[in-house]
């Protein structure tokens, strides 16, 4: 399982709009480069990253060779209600990683 | 007889005369990825601000935001961000997919940059209106197609 590393404020109040980090170990192998024998490094990279908010998707990022290794994402939500955000990444050769963080709001 | 120097100036001659090819999107691939996310609608300027160091010392890992002016409201908001670089294997950089809940219509994240370029950001609003903004940017050492040691 890849670290990760999700940062979501702790507790909030209701209709605040919370900044939100996440972070995978993930090498993202372009898949255009060469090693030294002239071989191609096959792909392999994380395709999409998910926040659910209570089960409800809130925020959806596609990723691509472009996207630097250890892709971080920094976005926002609104505070709506007490409960758990989860953190969904999926890529090549069967890659996944979950993590979660809970908040509570006042 | 051919002189060293001679010699060091026809090999670096040469070497200039042909770069090794890197891998590189053509304008065409751009504008096919453009429309694959506009589906041939115009693209305004405006509204959006992408922000991008332009002075680039490492591609490998680059700091970059984008920001759009909307009240993200259930009646107007940002549907969608797309970022691309011209000049990269791939056009394709990023792609985040907002809604009202979302608050701010902003996202960083760390992209790779593979040469000097004009970066663009499009931002698909939820009336179906799309705007951009770029940003030129000047890298010294590129990434992507970098050999590994």
């Amino acid at each position: 399982m890849a670290r990760t590393i999700v940062r979501v404020p702790p507790k909030a109040k209701k209709g605040e709009i919370i900044e939100i980090k996440a972070l995978v170990g993930h090498v993202m192998e372009t898949g255009f480069r060469h090693s030294e024998t002239g071989a191609l490094i096959p792909r392999d990279i994380i395709r999409t990253f998910v926040c659910s908010y209570n089960g409800a998707e809130v925020f959806r990022a596609d990723f691509h060779p472009a996207t630097a290794a250890n892709p971080l994402i920094e976005f926002s939500t609104i505070a709506t209600e007490s409960g758990m955000l989860e953190f969904r990444w999926a890529g090549d050769n069967g890659f996944t990683a979950e993590a979660s963080a809970p908040i509570t709001v006042e | 007889m051919i002189s060293r120097r001679r010699f060091l100036v026809l090999a670096c001659a040469a070497a200039a005369a042909s770069p090794p090819s890197r891998a590189r999107a053509t304008p065409a691939a751009m504008q096919e990825a453009i429309a694959k996310v506009t589906g041939g609608a115009v693209v305004s300027k405006g509204r959006v601000r992408l922000d991008v160091a332009p002075l680039i010392e490492n591609g490998n890992s680059v700091v970059l935001s984008v920001g759009v002016d909307s009240p993200m409201t259930a009646a107007e908001y940002v549907k969608a961000i797309h970022v691309f670089a011209p000049a990269n294997p791939l056009p394709n950089m990023v792609s985040a997919y907002l809604g009202p809940r979302s608050g701010r219509a902003r996202i960083t994240t760390r992209v790779r940059v593979a040469d000097s370029q004009t970066l663009m950001a499009i931002a698909q609003l939820s009336d179906g209106s799309f705007w951009s903004d770029s940003a030129a940017v000047v890298v010294t050492l590129a990434a992507c197609t970098e050999e590994v040691k």
